[in-house]
C-alpha cells in the first residue's frame, strides 16, 4: 500500500453541464504527489486549477463529469460515493481555502470550530481531551495566546491569525495531503510569507504531501518541489521547480516569468502576455496558447501537442506541451532571454 | 472627565428607542394579565353582573354588554385566549415552515419544487379567505380556527427560511466544512441554520399581533370562539349590533390594537437591532 504514491491524478478530465452543453473545464490533466514533496499549481485565473483540486477533495456538484482516475494511496476516488469521500475529506486529505475572512463559521468560536473539525472524525473522545488538542493546534500554528483565542469569534482575529485557525483546523486530525488553494492571496505582504513558513514547516514535522495552488510564482519557487503550469483547462509544463523557473520550455511559463517585475532590470513597463484566457466554451483549436503565443507557427494552430518529456539535458524531468519545447525559446535567437 | 462618565451611563442603549420601550411595555402588561387574570379583582366575565348596556362608570370602567357583563373583565380575560393561541400558532407555523423551507433550501431539485409549489398555492389565497374556507368546512371552534391559521400562516416561514438557507448555504464557510468532512445534517445544522435565525425571530415577532388579529375576525364571523367564551373578535361582533352602545366594541377594540401595535414596535426594533445594514 504505502508503496502507491499519496495522490496521483492520471488523465483527469472535467466537463462542466451549462446551459449551453457540456464544456471541458480541464482536460488530460496528469501529476502526481509524493509523502514530505510539494507541488506547486500555476496558472492564470480560470484556467482549472481550483477546480481540479476540488474533484480530488470530492467536492463537485453531481453534474459535473469527471473522468481519468484520481488516487490517494492507490485508491480510486473517482466514482467513490459520497458517504465514503466525506470519511475521507478532513481525515486524510484536508483543504485550506483562499479567503480566511469567510471561511470561518461566523457564530462558532475558534475552540468551538476546532472541536467540529476534530469530532467529525473521531466520536469517541471526550469533550476534555478534545479541547486540550484544539489548544495544541493552535500552539501548532503558532498562534500567540492560544487559550484567549480559542473563546474568540472569528470576527475578532486578523486575516493572517484567520488563516492560521484554518490551517490548525484543516490539520486537526492529522491529514497525509494538505490542499492549499491561493492561501494568501487576501493576505498582507509580511502575513503571507508567515503563512508560507507555516505552511513549509507543518509540511517538513508531518511528512505530508502538499499541493500549493497560487498564481504567485515567488510563493512557489519558494516552498514547491515540483511545479506544474496550467493553462486553459491543461498543464502545459511540469518539472522541478527551479529546472522549470530557470530553463522554461513552454512559451507560456516564459511568458508568466517575463512579466514578473525584476529588481535587477530598469524597464518602465512591465512584459505582458498580450491578450486573455480564451473563454470555456470558444477554446481555440491545436495548442490553446497559440493565438497569444510569440513563437506559433502553422502546425500550432492544428495540432494539441501532447504532454511530452522535453529532450534538453539540461533540464531533466520537465515535460512540456509544446509543438516547439526544444526550440522555441532556445536555439531560435528572438527569443530573448 | 467624570461628569461625561455620569452622562454616558445613564444613557440608553441604542435599541432603546421609545417605541421600543412603549412595546415593550404593551407586551409586559398582556404578559401580566394572561398569567395572573385569576387573581384580579374583577367581576366573572361570564355572570351578570349590572344592568345591560350600561355605559362606562367607576363601577364598570369599560360599560356592560348586551347581557349586562363587565367588558373590563371580558377584554382582560379574553386576553388569555387570544395570546395563548397567537403564541401556538405562531409556533406551529414556524416549526413547520421552518423545517420544510430548510430541507427545501438545502435539498433543492425536485423537493424543493414540490415544497415551494405549496408553499405558492397557499400564499395565492389571501390569507382571511383561505383560513375561513378551512375552519368552515372543519367546523367554527377555536381548535379549527388555529389550525386554518397554522396552514394559512407556515409558508411564509417556508419561503423566508428557504431563502435564507439559499444565501448562507453557498458561502465559502459552508464549503469548508464540506471539505472538512461534514456530513448533510452536520451542515445544515451546525453551518447553515445558527446564521439564518434572525429574519424569522423578526417575523414571527410581528405576525404575533397578525394572528391575533386575523383570530379575531374569524371570531368576528362566528368561526371562532363560540359564546359564552370572552374573546375579543366575538365581544366586538355582539357589539356591532349595539352599534351606538360604542363601549361594548372599544374595550376589546383597544386591547387588539394595543397587541398589534406593541408586536410591531418590538418587531421593529428586533429588526434594527439585528439587521447591520440599517444600524
Amino acid at each position: 500500500m504505502s508503496t502507491a504514491p499519496l495522490i496521483e491524478v492520471i488523465d483527469l478530465t472535467i466537463q462542466l453541464n451549462t446551459a449551453v452543453g457540456m464544456l471541458e473545464a480541464v482536460r488530460g490533466v496528469n501529476f502526481s504527489v509524493a509523502d514530505g514533496k510539494t507541488l506547486g499549481v500555476v496558472g492564470e485565473s480560470g484556467c482549472g486549477k481550483s477546480i481540479t483540486m476540488l474533484a480530488i477533495m470530492g467536492l463537485l456538484p453531481p453534474d459535473v463529469v469527471i473522468s481519468g482516475s484520481i488516487k490517494l494511496r492507490g485508491v480510486e476516488l473517482v466514482g467513490m460515493s459520497q458517504r465514503q469521500l466525506a470519511g475521507l475529506r478532513g481525515k486524510r486529505m484536508a483543504m485550506i481555502f483562499q479567503d480566511p475572512m469567510t471561511s470561518l463559521n461566523p457564530v462558532m468560536t475558534v475552540c468551538e470550530q476546532i472541536i467540529e473539525a476534530i469530532s467529525i472524525h473521531d466520536r469517541q473522545a471526550s469533550q476534555n481531551a478534545k479541547r486540550v488538542r484544539a489548544l495544541d493546534l493552535l500552539q501548532l500554528v503558532a498562534i500567540p495566546y492560544p487559550e484567549r483565542r480559542l473563546k474568540q469569534y472569528p470576527h475578532e482575529l486578523s486575516g493572517g491569525m484567520r488563516q492560521r485557525v484554518m490551517i490548525a483546523i484543516a490539520m486537526a486530525n492529522d491529514p497525509e495531503l494538505l490542499i492549499a488553494d491561493e492561501p494568501t492571496t487576501a493576505l498582507d505582504v509580511t502575513v503571507q510569507a508567515q503563512i508560507i513558513e507555516l505552511l513549509q514547516r507543518l509540511q517538513r514535522e508531518r511528512k505530508m504531501g502538499l499541493m500549493l495552488i497560487s498564481h504567485d510564482l515567488g510563493v512557489v519557487a519558494g516552498i514547491a518541489d515540483e511545479v506544474a503550469i496550467m493553462y486553459a483547462g491543461r498543464v502545459c509544463e511540469k518539472g522541478p521547480v527551479e529546472t522549470v523557473f530557470d530553463r522554461p520550455h513552454h512559451p507560456y511559463t516564459f511568458g508568466l516569468l517575463e512579466s514578473l517585475p525584476k529588481i535587477d532590470r530598469t524597464e518602465d513597463q512591465l512584459v505582458a502576455i498580450p491578450g486573455s484566457l480564451p473563454t470555456l466554451s470558444m477554446r481555440p483549436s491545436g495548442c490553446r496558447f497559440h493565438p497569444r503565443c510569440n513563437f506559433a507557427q502553422a502546425i500550432c494552430a492544428e495540432a494539441d501537442p501532447a504532454l511530452e518529456t522535453v529532450q534538453d539535458p539540461l533540464t531533466p524531468g520537465v515535460v512540456a506541451a509544446c509543438h516547439f519545447a526544444e526550440t522555441a525559446l532556445y536555439t531560435d535567437q528572438g527569443a530573448g532571454s | 472627565m467624570s461628569q461625561s462618565v455620569a452622562i454616558t451611563a445613564f444613557r440608553l442603549p441604542n435599541w432603546a428607542k421609545l417605541p421600543v420601550i412603549i412595546g415593550g411595555l404593551i407586551v409586559l402588561f398582556w404578559t401580566a394579565v394572561v398569567l395572573t387574570i385569576n387573581f384580579w379583582p374583577i367581576d366573572d366575565p361570564i355572570e351578570m353582573v349590572a344592568k345591560r348596556l350600561m355605559p362606562p362608570s367607576a363601577a364598570h370602567w369599560f360599560g356592560t354588554d348586551a347581557l349586562g357583563r363587565d367588558v373590563l373583565s371580558r377584554t382582560l380575560h379574553g386576553a388569555r385566549l387570544s395570546l395563548l393561541m397567537s403564541c401556538a400558532v405562531i409556533a406551529a407555523a414556524v416549526g413547520i415552515g421552518c423545517t420544510l423551507g430548510a430541507i427545501a433550501g438545502y435539498v433543492g431539485g425536485f423537493v424543493d419544487g414540490i415544497i415551494m409549489r405549496l408553499v405558492d398555492i397557499t400564499l395565492a389565497f389571501p390569507p382571511i379567505l383561505l383560513a375561513m374556507a378551512i375552519t368552515a368546512s372543519l367546523g367554527p371552534g377555536l381548535e379549527n380556527a388555529a389550525i386554518a391559521m397554522i396552514v394559512v400562516w407556515w409558508p411564509v416561514y417556508a419561503r423566508l427560511m428557504r431563502g435564507q438557507v439559499l444565501t448562507v448555504k453557498v458561502r465559502e464557510h459552508v464549503e469548508a466544512a464540506i471539505a472538512g468532512g461534514a456530513g448533510h445534517s452536520r451542515t445544515l445544522l451546525t453551518h447553515i441554520l445558527p446564521l439564518t435565525w434572525s429574519p424569522i425571530l423578526v417575523n414571527a415577532t410581528m405576525d404575533f399581533g397578525q394572528v391575533v388579529l386575523l383570530a379575531a375576525s374569524l371570531s368576528f364571523i362566528g368561526l371562532g370562539a363560540s359564546p359564552p367564551t370572552p374573546e375579543w373578535g366575538s365581544m366586538i361582533s355582539e357589539g356591532a349590533i349595539h352599534f351606538y352602545k360604542w363601549w361594548i366594541c372599544a374595550g376589546p377594540g383597544i386591547a387588539i390594537l394595543s397587541v398589534v401595535l406593541g408586536f410591531n414596535f418590538i418587531g421593529d426594533g428586533l429588526r434594527d437591532y439585528l439587521d447591520p445594514r440599517s444600524r
